[in-house]
């Protein structure tokens, strides 16, 4: 299978801080997000993932380092193209939901278009709703809606644009089980049926199984990775990391 | 994105409510203001427009002066000969008073001492609207010195029917006397506005007040059909004696709207400034609401930023919603400015302005005016809160806490101080300049100050809220200590907030300094100067008989009677404020101080110039100065300069027969009365008062009633001015109600925890009491402490002008602090309520 690059950071650092308190958050990161795939960005709190995440997704500017979503360096753009690149080019998923009170869930889903100034494409507007199973629900404001279905109100909103990447940052962190399977079945269709580009951070075994490549980071950098992950797999990795972390602090505390 | 805007709107009305009822009070003032200076122009136009015929003969200069003294007549053949000039239509000769009162039958004046009373012939004479100037509405023309008939509103508030005997004080001799009621009139264009109009025969006009010559005040004439104004006129000019002029309806008319103008524009403008302190404060309060509705809307909006909408967008979103709210707070700001201006009706019917017939209409221009206004001010004041809106982070939308982007406090600090520090150069600069200037430049510099002290107020007020955190501390233990610091942690909201207070204390304080310094400064003028043991005058300073003079002279054991007249002629192009009286019998009333000269050298001839004038006019002994009358310009020389006396308002001393030279009808104004013996003071209180009795105008009173009399007036006008300060302290009060309705809904999940580890609602409510007296009391105490310095210093800039006392009333100053904290506590309640009454799991959980 011939994969384009759909996000790419080269050599990414985000300091913290400045002078001798700086602290790296993601430390000389390099790693490609391919089309069509959906990755699972994980590791220990204080790993980086999150801030990661913000670069890549041009929420937040790096301090060193290259980050592209598609054939676009961020690091050259102004506020304003940064604005529309976030528009046109990139999708969110949060862990809070972050859904506007005051709007219906349709209003919600078509937010980015409208903010765009755009129409929703009526057949890829019914295809987002299918996909997300809400049709019964369009005209609910966020209250009236569960946990679970302002999740994929939410989801719906990011696929409405037709991004080229999804962030998703942990999905799935305030969902009951049941919930967290629909949504993460919810962003596997999308992936299989659509093509969409989904990143995601978590720290949850289960949903990293949902992925096709999961990318483990400590202390700011890229450790390993796994394709085609299970559960188990996943589980063991991340044992394994936290073995590694452990001995580490061990030895350098000189014991 | 407009979606998100209106949703916005809808979803916070309160709130949004709250601010929207500043602008709704500021435009009110606006609008208020534009529809009662309209009605009162329509009112006075209609008078003016009802009351002159299509060509006017009379003395040169008539109608530009005061006329009440006008004593200048035209001979009767005058009128004979226009009878015969081609394109005449009528002439009506007529005599006119305007100091001729109406005594109800309850002994009051009716329409109290304010309005002129005005004596006029009764003739058939058409205004150039075309109707009669005067219509019968019952009864018959009177005939005889012994009937009158009066217009039908000062018969019914005169409480006088058809056949009555009616009482009336004029400025001839006798000073009363008494006519039957034989008819009612309405005035041409119905309202007079409180004057009140009797109308005598128009010979027993002349027999009663011109000593029953064949004279008189002036000529109406009427045009024939086809001729105009102007061609009347001409026809009529070569026929008229030196000294009388004609002119068209027209040109009489535009000449009176002229003057009409320019003293509705000052009231105008009066009003207009007090609409400018509400809206400043609503502009705090406004600047509040939006500050906090971006804080609690920061996650959302930086969601939106995150979605990829611009900082424009954003901006204009924030900014949309202030248009909104200015726009709905705008159309019922003009509402509530139409009851107003019927409010400022009533106020000015208790001076005696009685406008209940005028058309209160709102015109386009109110209109735009008041929605520009509204809508500007509310704009302006979501510019700032826009703009931090807009640069929340996108990335603020994944976090918890969300912090908004905070200009730092030093910032604040170098705008304010270099605020004060303009405007206390300002002030000096405003102490060097001469008169409305100097005072225009002190009164920029004060409002600078203001401004930068409120943006300094987060740093100005924080020893103030330590000192009553550790009161509260004390007083109320870890309650207090949690209200206080509560305070403290916004420290900008809570200063705005407590601006807003400031600002209206700060006037109120102000104007306190100021009217306790002018009764101080009258009070002792009075006790200084004056010397004599009674005084005769009118409230409103209006003239009167000066057969009174002479009948109290022909009381026993009075030695002296002093009477003083007014006159307000031209002099270097603006209006000179004169007093005549005669320099020896003036002594023995007054201590009279001269700068240079002597009192006894104002002779006819010569003038004599108050110390202040002198200086700044550059007038010294020896000038001549030339005084135009309506009768003509009269020369005279500067004899002396005398310092300020305090009791007597006048900047110029002439001799009487100065005025009557000038062509104005000697009339007193005030009377000092001198006893041969003390002793004797309770007989002559007791004789004196026998004359003046009958004669409701004026009254008689000794030092201490007449300085009473200058208090009360002092009073009357203050009381007018903290009705119309009150509204923005209203708003500021308002002010506070919003910031702690927020900031309970801000700490909602906080006051859950508090509650939920013991505090009880008693506490909880007394907590936010507490945060709102803090408040209060912040703004109070800055605001006093800004009126002290601002009333020291406006009282030296107008020392010179009488108020040369100051005057701090403390006792007041230190009950509006104390009102303030009470107001605290009652801007509390709601929000109080409202935090005590939180679900304490629902709070927790709350976002």
């Amino acid at each position: 299978m011939n994969k384009g690059v759909a996000a790419r950071a080269v050599n990414l650092r985000k300091l913290y801080g400045e002078g001798d308190v700086a602290v790296a958050a993601v430390d000389g990161v390099s790693i490609d997000f391919y089309t069509g795939e959906f990755t699972a960005v994980m590791g220990p709190s204080g790993s980086g993932k999150s801030t990661l995440m913000h670069c890549m997704a041009a929420l937040d500017a790096a301090t060193s380092g290259e980050m592209y979503i598609g054939d676009v360096e961020l690091g050259s753009l102004k506020d304003k193209q940064l604005t529309a690149l976030r528009r046109d080019k990139v999708g969110f998923v949060f862990q809070s939901f972050n859904l506007v009170p005051t709007l219906s869930a349709q209003e919600n889903i078509e937010l980015p278009l409208a903010i765009a100034g755009r129409k929703p494409d009526p057949g890829w507007f019914d295809t987002v709703i299918e996909t997300v199973g809400l049709g019964p629900r369009l005209k609910h404001r966020p209250n009236e809606l569960s946990g679970g279905q302002q999740q994929r109100v939410a989801a719906a909103r990011a696929l409405m644009s037709r991004p080229e990447i999804v962030f998703a940052d942990e999905p799935t962190g305030n969902l009951d089980s049941t919930s967290s399977a629909e949504m993460l079945s919810l962003l596997r269709r999308s992936v299989d049926d659509h093509g969409q580009t989904i990143v995601m951070v978590t720290h949850d075994p289960l949903a990293a199984a949902y992925t096709d490549r999961v990318v483990f980071l400590t202390d700011g950098r890229v450790v390993d990775e796994l394709r085609n992950p299970t559960a188990e797999r996943v589980l063991e990795m991340l044992g394994a990391l936290t073995a590694r972390t452990v001995r580490e602090t061990v030895t350098e505390a000189g014991v | 994105m407009w979606r998100v805007t209106f949703r916005n709107l809808a979803a916070r009305k309160v709130r949004l409510a709250l601010s929207a009822f500043a602008i709704v009070l500021g435009v009110a003032f606006v609008a208020g203001s534009f529809i009662f200076t309209d009605a009162l122009g329509g009112a006075f136009s209609g008078i003016i427009k009802g009351s002159t015929a299509d060509v006017e003969v009379a003395p040169k200069g008539a109608t530009d002066f005061d006329s009440s003294q006008d004593f200048r007549t035209i001979d009767g053949s005058v009128a004979d000969e226009l009878r015969e000039v081609d394109g005449v239509d009528a002439v009506y000769p007529w005599n006119q008073l305007l100091t001729l009162y109406v005594i109800g039958s309850d002994g009051k004046v009716v329409g109290g001492s304010g309005p002129p009373g005005l004596g006029f012939s009764d003739v058939a004479t058409r205004s150039i609207t075309g109707e009669l100037i005067s219509t019968y509405v019952s009864g018959r023309h009177p005939r005889g010195t012994s009937e009158i008939a009066l217009d039908v509103a000062t018969a019914e508030t005169g409480g006088y029917e058809l056949g009555d005997t009616v009482t009336l004080v004029s400025p001839g001799d006798p000073p009363t006397l008494e006519a039957k009621l034989v008819g009612t009139v309405e005035f041409g264009e119905g309202s007079l506005a409180g004057a009140t109009l009797t109308l005598f025969e128009p010979r027993a006009m002349q027999e009663l007040f011109f000593d029953g010559r064949d004279v008189y005040s002036g000529i109406s004439l009427n045009t024939a059909e086809g001729v105009s104004q102007e061609q009347l006129r001409d026809a009529v000019a070569p026929l008229l004696p030196k000294g009388v002029t004609a002119r068209t309806g027209d040109t009489v008319v535009e000449v009176g709207e002229e003057g009409l103008s320019e003293i509705l524009g000052f009231i105008n403008t009066f009003l207009l400034v007090f609409a400018a302190i509400a809206m400043i404060v609503g502009t705090f309060l406004i600047i509040n609401t939006f500050s906090i509705l971006v804080a609690q809307r920061s996650r959302e909006l930086a969601l939106l930023r995150a979605m990829g909408a611009s900082r424009r967008q954003v901006n204009r979103s924030v900014l949309t919603e202030a248009f909104a709210v200015g726009l709905i707070g705008s159309t019922l700001g003009l509402g509530v400015g139409y009851l107003l201006a019927l409010g400022l009706r009533a106020l000015f019917g208790l001076i005696g302005l009685d406008l209940s017939g005028a058309e209160f209409s709102i015109q386009l221009r109110t209109v735009l005016v008041s929605y520009a206004v509204g809508v500007v001010v509310t704009m302006l004041a979501a510019y700032l809160p826009a703009r931090r809106a807009a640069r929340i982070p996108p990335v603020a939308a994944m976090r918890d806490d969300v912090a908004l982007p905070e200009s730092s406090l030093r910032r604040r600090l170098l705008v304010g101080s270099a605020m004060i520090v303009v405007g206390i150069g300002l002030m000096i600069a405003g102490f060097a300049a001469d008169g409305s200037l100097g005072l225009t430049l002190i009164g920029l510099g004060m409002l600078l100050i203001l401004i930068g002290v409120s943006l300094l107020s987060p740093l100005l007020g924080r020893p103030l809220v330590a000192a009553l955190g550790a009161a509260y501390r004390r007083l109320f233990g870890s309650v207090g200590l949690l209200a206080a610091q509560n305070s403290l942690r916004n420290p900008r909201r809570t200063a705005a907030t407590a601006s807003a207070l400031m600002l209206g204390l700060a006037l109120v304080s102000l104007m306190s300094i100021l009217g306790s310094s002018a009764t101080a400064s009258t009070d002792q003028a009075v006790e200084e100067t004056l010397t004599s043991q009674f005084v005769v005058s009118n409230v409103t300073g209006a003239p009167f008989s000066p057969a009174v003079a002479e009948e109290i002279r022909a009381v026993d054991g009075v030695e002296t009677v002093a009477q003083f007249r007014q006159a307000f002629p031209k002099l270097d192009g603006s209006t000179a404020f004169v007093g005549a009286a005669d320099p020896v019998q003036l002594a023995e009333a007054l201590q009279f101080p001269m700068a240079a000269g002597a009192l006894a050298a104002l002779q006819p001839g010569t003038v004599l110039v108050d110390q202040t004038t002198a200086a700044r006019q550059g007038y010294e002994l020896g000038d001549t100065l030339p005084m135009r009358f309506q009768g003509g310009t009269v020369e005279l020389e500067v004899a002396g300069i005398f310092g300020n006396p305090g009791a007597i308002p006048a900047n110029y001393l002439v001799t009487p027969d100065t005025l009557r030279k000038g062509g104005l009808d000697p009339l007193d104004s005030l009377v000092f009365i001198t006893g041969e013996d003390p002793e004797s003071t309770e007989e002559i209180r007791t004789a004196v008062n026998t004359i003046v009795e009958d004669l409701p105008t004026v009254t008689l009173k000794d030092p201490n009633q007449f300085a009473e009399e200058q208090r009360e007036q002092i009073n009357f006008f203050l009381g007018i001015i903290y009705a119309l300060l009150g509204l923005a302290v209203i708003i500021a009060v308002l002010g506070i109600v919003n910031t702690l309705a927020l900031s309970v809904i801000e700490r909602t999940r906080e006051i859950g925890l508090l509650r939920a580890v013991g505090l009880s609602r008693r506490q909880t409510r007394r907590m936010v009491r507490l945060e709102s007296v803090i408040v209060a009391i912040l703004g109070a105490v800055l605001g006093v402490v800004m009126g002290i310095v601002f009333g020291v210093v406006l009282q030296r800039a107008i020392a010179d002008q009488g108020i040369d006392v100051l005057s701090i009333p403390w006792l007041q100053l230190v009950v509006f602090v104390v009102l303030a904290a009470v107001v605290g506590v009652l801007a509390a309640v709601l929000p109080a309520r409202r935090a005590a009454r939180l679900d304490v799991l629902r709070a927790i959980g709350a976002e």
